[in-house]
């Protein structure tokens, strides 16, 4: 089977595959050889030229990938011991959460995260990774236990947004989100939020609020979805690309405002590319800002986090 | 015909078309019943400075922090205007600096700090210095031991100022969790039509009370984005003041006479002791 592309990558993809044949054709006659160092290169210089920088449009498309690394597989290589916590204990399992609480290094942590799923099937229980108000309450219960043990609080984030359902309206979507951001910002623990592909506006920020966002290089933080931005602006859905120009909303744009505290590098082309390569440099990551974070007093953090939660666009006239 | 988007008394017409039921209303009736249609009770929208003029007792109402404007944050144009442009029309339009008002006054004798949005203005859409209005309006309501009354109609974050929208409602349920954890007084949210997106997943939604006018429409996404999402016609009455009383998520719906009277009730709540 053809291996997926976005139009703008047809080339590279198109080229690989070829290097995977030739190569099988080398492993029998190396009279191939130099067919195979010449692609190699092409392929380098192509990849080079067409991922070495991405338009913001590109980077929401990477962030989409479907073979990109999902929260569920940062979970599985980073945190040992995973306890889940199922539900919200008041109406219902909602898988598109992934919650409970495991092991970071030798470390006990508490994680949340909003999971998508890999293929169709997946997603009809993960929904595209759009929670519910359940949920959010789910993450609501899991920060308490991150209270009550007194250990750091984790969330990965992968969401096209909160659902916008009629169950979701019923049960209060809103609600439940608001809910979520005052008790992060609150919350007696130090906390780290992970953006890892889409960060889609309030089903993002609900469990977003840390001492420190970390950003994958090609993930985004949005206020709304380059989609949603383009039909309001033009009633064009199409004109997503322009609008996520004028959003800001790649990891580089948001680390030069100070929002997000470090953009986690990428392997050329997406990190679906490289996944092992990409789950170690988050566990570095993690690793470092946790222990950065551990050794402070908690009022000192709260301090610092209210403080920047506080000041935030205080541009004014 | 009377029209959510303007409704003045300039024109020279005795009579005026309710855009709702599309009956005939006297004029002067309208007006004199706070801009309620008297045959079928819509509400219609008002701007920030009628909803002070109808909720606070007459003058006691002292705007603070009435300067603040919006700048660009993050050159944010289309082709059509820049976001400087879209500020600047309307202000000109509203005659406001935002797309709220905050300030100190009395509702029937008990004094609160109030935040009163106005739809008029983008949408009444929470940018930077609306997020910033309404954590100064807590930081106020707190070191002076008041009440606070916020009276939402909004369409949510603001677009034009991208990320620092959306960060504004991690600031206002910060400063609405810091009120709920050191005051002892009452905070109260009025939910006007429309209180939908950013604004109601954050602040408005965390109120100790929250009262809203018959008919709001209230939610966290816009009832033509669910029925694009679930591919179906949405159930009558859906994601109004009414269909949120019943499932439980606000507490009162109260009409736009008998608001200063319930609102007033709520926020003396631990004013006397």
């Amino acid at each position: 089977m053809r291996r997926f592309s976005y139009d703008f990558e047809t080339k590279i993809i198109d080229l690989e595959e070829k290097l995977r044949k030739v190569n099988q054709l080398a492993s029998q006659n190396p009279s191939f050889e130099r067919e195979v160092k010449e692609l190699e290169r092409k392929i380098e210089n192509l990849k080079k030229k067409v991922y070495g920088n991405p338009t913001p449009w590109q980077r929401v498309l990477f962030s989409r990938h479907p073979e990109r690394p999902k929260v569920r597989d940062f979970i599985n290589a980073l945190i040992n011991g995973f306890i889940p916590v199922q539900g919200d204990r008041l109406f219902a399992a909602d898988n598109a959460i992934v919650a409970g609480i495991g092991f970071f290094g030798g470390r006990e942590v508490a994680v949340c995260g909003t999971d998508k799923g890999k293929n169709t099937r997946e997603n009809l229980t993960k929904n595209f990774g759009m929670a519910h108000p359940e949920g959010y309450r789910k993450c609501l219960l899991v920060m308490e236990l991150a209270e009550r043990f007194k250990i750091p609080f984790l969330t990965f984030i992968d969401t096209p947004g909160a659902y916008p359902g009629i169950g979701a309206e019923e049960r209060g979507q809103a609600w439940a989100i608001a809910r979520c951001i005052e008790k992060m910002l609150w919350l007696q623990v130090p906390t780290l939020a992970i953006i890892t592909g889409e960060g889609g506006s309030g089903g993002a920020i609900a469990i977003a609020c840390a001492d420190r966002i970390l950003m994958l290089e090609n993930a985004y933080y949005s206020v709304i979805s380059p989609e949603g931005c383009a039909s309001i602006l033009w009633h064009d859905e199409k004109r997503a690309e322009e609008a996520a120009e004028v959003l800001k909303l790649t990891a580089s744009d948001l680390h030069s405002f100070g929002l997000v505290y470090e953009v986690i590098p990428e392997p050329l082309g997406g990190c679906h590319r490289d996944p092992n390569k990409i789950f170690k440099r988050v566990r570095e990551s993690i690793k470092k800002h946790l222990d950065e974070l551990m050794v402070k007093e908690i009022g000192t953090i709260l301090e610092e986090r209210h403080n920047f939660y506080r000041q935030i666009g205080n541009i004014f006239k | 015909m009377v029209s959510n988007e303007n409704v003045n008394n300039q024109e020279e017409t005795k009579w005026l078309r309710c855009s709702n039921c599309r009956d005939l209303i006297y004029k002067r009736i309208f007006f004199e019943n706070q801009k309620v249609c008297p045959l079928c009770n819509f509400h219609y929208r008002l701007t920030a400075h009628e909803r002070i003029e109808l909720l606070f007792d007459k003058g006691s109402f002292v705007e603070i922090n009435a300067h603040l404007s919006s700048v660009d944050l993050l050159g944010f144009k289309t082709p059509e205007e820049t976001y400087e442009e879209t500020l600047r029309r309307n202000q000109e339009k509203t005659g406001l600096k935002e797309a709220c008002i905050t300030g100190r006054g009395k509702i029937k004798g008990v004094e609160c700090i109030g935040i009163v949005f106005d739809f008029f203005f983008m949408g009444g859409s929470m940018g930077t210095v609306v997020g910033e209005k309404v954590a100064r309006a807590f930081e106020e309501a707190l070191s002076k031991e008041l009440p606070l009354v916020a009276v939402t109609a909004s369409g949510g974050a603001r677009m034009q100022e991208g990320i620092f929208s959306l960060m504004q409602m991690a600031k206002t349920s910060l400063l609405a969790g810091r009120f709920k954890r050191e005051s002892q007084k009452a905070f109260v949210t009025l939910m006007t039509n429309p209180t939908t997106g950013g604004v109601l997943a954050s602040f408005a939604s965390l109120a100790d009370f929250i009262i809203a006018e018959p008919g709001a429409l209230i939610g966290f996404a816009g009832p033509r984005v669910i029925e694009k999402t679930v591919k179906a016609k949405l159930p009558k009455g859906f994601q109004t003041a009414e269909f949120l009383y019943e499932r439980g998520l606000i507490d009162m719906v109260i009409p736009r006479s008998k608001l200063s009277e319930s609102i007033s009730e709520v926020i003396s709540i631990g004013v006397n002791r």
